[in-house]
């Protein structure tokens, strides 16, 4: 009996060791939404989302520019990453599904996914903007896709391979060629699987500074160039935050918040296509 | 009337495994012809080689000849998807397309580039009507087929593979997946539809062979033991092995 009492304690003792440290990380992530909650609220204005940058002291200055910017750069990104993903995801799941190469590339994309994103940002730094001669918001763009593919790939790939083999050998012995199968039978299956993977690709590349660093750089002028170096919500936090005057310090609240915002909607957005995906 | 003849048919899978020996019978028009035996005795790998089901698969491996409507359809120059559009198949296990009712009737006539509205909606009526389901399904045809019982899906799995015609039709096992109502209402309509179009169906249920088949084919061990009609096969086998799985002695 003896030994029963120092079990149970143990066990209590684990229990409660780990409730401590969920809540301790509980704590600190509360903690950093309610300030970004609490000083980026005071910043949100309609002038924020409609003016361009005033120097320095003058009142009504406003991150269009960053906003815009940003917002192109990711959907571009989303543009050039997207399909690649896709396409790649389909190979490694349809055609090449015993093939060595694919399980290679699988594994290789494994390892992509948790790449430092600033390897990335010096990548494409030394492939284009150093032969281009400036930074530019296609560079900003392109590292980003970069981010994106293995993400894509992998959960694509994933989401295919829950398909039954049933449903592909339905539709080939009512005489469909493979590619009409997996158009019109295993992506209409694996849909909202697919589109999760998206959202959440998309989401993890808006929250990125560190590639941006080195490709679209920044800029204080409204801009829809690509071409041109190019104002990210990311980098000007991280400038604004840096920078000396308070002004600046409000709008990088205000451009935390932001981010932090449509992160969450894209997440919770994720998350209600998974529960509706479950319910059927 | 002969409509497939099957001649010295080996099958081996990928690796060499040679599942089928020597296989030679034939299949009867507008008849339905069981292929029992003992699990893994090769039946069901027996049924895909007429719709070459096995092709999608690299490393199996076909010798002799399947003769249907004067051709070898073993042979490397057939067209598959015109082979399948003749040779059509339902699973154990019910497939509806994660799509609407009528466009899983719609999907191999879209396939074979019918677009007139009228006509797909005309044939897909007739399909649904044919397979016993029209009736089940009318008021809810654009909702989508996944929200139908196992009975129903594996009815609407008929209706979409009568609904292009095929000379023949490939069943596995159409039954075991599904309570006894559901199926003596597939089997039902698997017997009405032996006028259309010929029948070969794998059953492990000896019983549901007996009720439903002209002729039945015993397979054991990847050989073919005795084919026949299955009134003899049922009650007067000529050899002892088909009597005595028939009679439940082993199986």
């Amino acid at each position: 009996m003896k030994g029963i009492g120092r079990r149970k304690l143990k066990s209590n003792l684990a229990f409660f060791v780990c409730f401590l440290m969920a809540l301790w990380g509980l704590f600190w992530l509360c903690f950093i939404l309610f300030d970004v909650l609490r000083h980026g609220i005071t910043a949100l204005n309609p002038a924020l989302f409609l003016n361009d940058p005033a120097p320095p002291g003058f009142p009504g200055g406003g991150l269009r520019h960053a906003i815009v910017g940003h917002f192109l750069i990711t959907i571009f990104a989303t543009l050039i990453g997207v399909p690649i993903g896709i396409l790649g995801g389909t190979y490694l799941a349809e055609y090449g599904r015993r093939s060595k190469v694919a399980r290679f590339i699988s594994a290789l994309a494994d390892i992509m996914i948790s790449i430092p994103a600033i390897i990335v940002g010096a990548f494409i730094y030394a492939i284009m903007v150093k032969p281009m001669g400036h930074f530019s918001g296609w560079a900003g763009a392109v590292s980003l896709a970069i981010i994106m593919i293995p993400i894509v790939v992998r959960t694509t790939e994933n989401m295919l391979t829950l398909i039954p083999w049933t449903l592909r050998e339905a539709a080939f012995a009512l005489g469909a060629p493979y590619h009409k199968v997996i158009l019109q039978i295993v992506y209409r299956g694996a849909s909202t699987g697919i589109l999760t993977g998206i959202i959440l690709a998309v989401a993890r590349v808006t929250g990125e500074a560190a590639p941006l660093l080195f490709t679209s750089f920044n800029s204080a002028y409204f801009s829809l160039d690509m071409s041109n170096p190019m104002a990210s919500l990311t980098i000007t936090i991280f400038q604004y935050a840096m920078g000396p005057y308070d002004d600046w310090h409000t709008q990088a609240w205000g451009a935390s918040l932001i981010i932090t915002v449509f992160i969450l909607i894209l997440t919770l957005a994720g998350k209600f296509v998974i529960s509706r995906r479950f319910k059927h | 009337m002969i409509e497939i003849e099957v001649k010295n048919l080996n099958f081996y899978y990928a690796g060499g495994n040679r599942v089928l020996k020597n296989i030679s019978m034939p299949i009867y028009k507008n008849k339905i012809t069981a292929l029992i035996g003992p699990s893994g005795c090769g039946k069901t790998t027996f049924l895909r080689c007429f719709n070459r089901m096995h092709d999608l698969y690299p490393g199996n491996r076909y010798e002799g000849e399947i003769i249907f409507q004067g051709k070898n359809i073993l042979d490397r120059s057939i067209d598959l998807i015109e082979l399948r559009t003749k040779i059509g198949m339902v699973f154990q296990k019910p497939t509806p397309f994660p799509m609407s009712i009528f466009d899983n009737i719609a999907y191999g006539l879209r396939l074979r580039g019918i677009k007139n509205k009228k006509e797909l909606a005309g044939r897909v009526e007739k399909a649904l009507k044919e397979a016993a389901l029209w009736d089940e399904v009318k008021d809810k045809l654009h909702e989508s087929a996944l929200g139908l019982s196992g009975g129903q899906q594996q009815r609407l799995c008929i209706a979409r593979a009568i609904a292009v015609e095929p000379e023949v039709l490939l069943f596995d096992e159409p039954t075991s997946a599904l309570d006894p109502i559901s199926t003596a209402k597939i089997e039902d309509l698997i017997v009405q539809l032996k006028s259309k179009v010929t029948i070969v169906i794998v059953t492990h249920n000896m019983q549901q062979a007996a009720r439903i088949s002209d002729y039945t084919a015993f397979m054991y061990l990847g050989e073919l033991v005795e084919f026949g009609p299955t009134e003899k096969i049922f009650t007067n086998p000529d050899k002892k092995l088909t009597e005595d799985y028939i009679t439940g002695r082993f199986g």
